[in-house]
């Protein structure tokens, strides 16, 4: 009788017994592989006799592998063994160390892909295929990136203090950004940045938590069956996942009413009020452009003066979104989408159409070209008068 | 964490610097110019931003579907488009400013005399996925 692996339960303990390898005076490099190493055995050989205490098991295996990986290192610079035995088990890890693997892999050192793929690698014990997998890469491409990024933090001191945003970026990044293998990354950051609430009690880290539970629960009223995109203004608000709206705005105020606002906290505030919206046209646009406001203070993005042009447009009407986009410089990704949508409110269908258009020629992804291109043809298509 | 298409033109983009074809170098710079081909290949693997890299033969052959139940029509041998790609790299990166960068040395292969050739290379972003986070 075997019983199959529960990986989420496996790969959650990645980072622990990592941690207890690099407090044991394992370097952070070779005791990352002998953590994959000890997880890639651990699926192997856990269905046929699963073991009582799989935390225990994973360290010993990894620590093992650590050692047989140093001795073949050690005899191939033919040095002497420079470690003995096995020490005796170390304390229960504090969830310090787990917090410690987060800042050491999104080390500002890092360029935010290889950052990207140390995280999903080392805090989430995830393969190096199936990351390759997840941003279509060649596996010996990702396998560089991952030493490589192994390299560069190697002389980072694994008990110094690192700072929060580096890795709430990374886990936005992964939450946001990626293709589909056989690891849904989204869910798979969620996983991560609950697991860093639970390391460390800090308001962003609820708050980015906050938004990316708000953005999951529409994944499914997201796109239609063909695959394209359904704007929000038309998803089926019945397909949303009330339950992870539920968590995502409790965890979202429980975070607010600590006066510490972050840019995540105002962003999952927007999808908050987007969720709480029984109808489109129930939406309290007021409100939204009051967060977009906050966050133009917090972040300074284009992006976001853009997102708020829009929300101008349904709280004020299209001419007032229309003066706010007309502040910002042209050039911007999506600026001719936003121009085209406040345009056909406006009913200049002409303008709206050909700028639809100009927008879907330079949309950066082909659900968003194929979208605006129906608009424009929508558009087009419409008796003359 | 984007993808880039360099994308290396027989015909059809500005004369390179160096623009001497390639049979009337000498064989030792061929060896030299395929070799840092090779060699920038391997780097962006050690990188980390290598994704694949394919030359194409000269000679092309247009086919169209010829309605139902019958065989495509084919139309060539053509080589003389005014447009032919000879090949291409594909390349993930973390900023169009590292695309640009490693077209650059892409370009600086050396030609006739050594020298590099300068030739353009057509940078073009690969369409991406649509980010959850929309608004």
């Amino acid at each position: 009788m075997t019983t199959p692996v529960d990986e989420v339960l496996l790969r959650s303990l990645t980072p622990n017994v990592l941690a207890i390898l690099v407090r044991r005076g394992a370097d952070f490099a070779t005791a990352e592989d002998a953590v994959q190493e000890a997880l890639v055995e651990a699926v192997r050989v856990w269905p046929d006799g699963p073991p009582r205490d799989p935390k225990g098991w994973l360290v010993t295996v990894a620590w093992r592998k650590f050692l047989d990986a140093t001795r073949a290192a050690a005899a191939r610079r033919r040095r002497e063994d420079l470690v003995q035995e096995e020490p005796a088990p170390g304390p229960a890890p504090a969830v310090d160390d787990t917090l410690q693997l987060y800042f050491l892999c999104a080390h500002p050192s890092l360029t935010p892909s290889s950052a990207v793929a140390l995280t999903l690698r080392a805090v989430g014990g995830l393969t190096t295929r199936q990351i390759a997998a997840a941003y279509l890469v060649p596996e010996a491409t990702m396998a560089q990136r991952i030493s490589r990024a192994k390299r560069t933090v190697s002389g980072v001191r694994f008990d110094q203090p690192g700072d929060v945003a580096t890795v709430l970026r990374v886990l936005y990044l992964v939450f946001n950004e990626g293709y589909s293998g056989d690891v849904d990354l989204a869910a798979e950051a969620i996983r991560l940045t609950r697991q860093l609430a639970a390391a460390i009690d800090h308001p962003e880290v609820s708050g980015l938590l906050a938004l990316m539970l708000l953005h999951h629960a529409r994944r499914a009223a997201r796109t239609a069956p063909d695959g394209s995109l359904v704007p929000l203004a038309e998803q089926d608000r019945g397909r949303w996942d009330t339950e992870s709206i539920a968590e995502g705005v409790q965890i979202l105020q429980a975070a607010l009413a600590r006066d510490r606002l972050g840019e995540f906290q105002a962003q999952a505030a927007i999808a908050a009020l987007h969720a709480d919206a029984p109808t489109a046209e129930e939406t309290d646009w007021v409100q939204i452009v009051e967060w977009y406001d906050e966050l133009a203070r917090l972040t300074d993005s284009p992006v976001v003066r853009l997102n708020r042009a829009v929300a101008v447009g349904e709280a004020d009407g299209p001419r007032a979104g229309l003066a706010a986009l007309a502040e910002l410089d042209d050039s911007l990704p999506r600026h001719a989408a936003v121009a085209a949508y406040l345009h056909e409110r406006d009913g200049d269908l002409a303008t709206a159409a050909r700028l639809y258009a100009e927008a879907a020629q330079k949309a950066p992804n082909l659900a968003e070209r194929a979208h605006l291109t129906r608009q424009a043809a929508r558009l087009n298509a419409r008796p003359s008068s | 964490m984007a993808k880039y298409l360099l994308l290396k033109h027989y015909r059809g983009a500005p004369a390179a610097v160096n623009d001497v074809p390639m049979d009337q170098w000498t064989p030792e710079e061929i060896s030299a110019h395929v070799q840092y081909m090779r060699d920038f290949a391997a780097r962006l693997e050690e990188t980390g931003e290598f994704v694949d890299h394919l030359a194409l033969s000269p000679e092309g052959t247009f086919v169209r579907y010829d309605g139902e139940g019958r065989p495509p029509v084919t139309d060539g041998p053509f080589a003389e488009t005014k447009d032919l790609i000879a090949g291409w790299t594909v390349i993930d990166v973390d900023s169009y400013e590292r695309a640009l960068e490693l077209a650059g040395e892409l370009s600086a292969a050396p030609g006739a005399g050594g020298k590099p050739i300068h030739e353009w290379l057509e940078v073009r972003p690969f369409l991406a996925v649509p980010p959850t986070i929309a608004e």
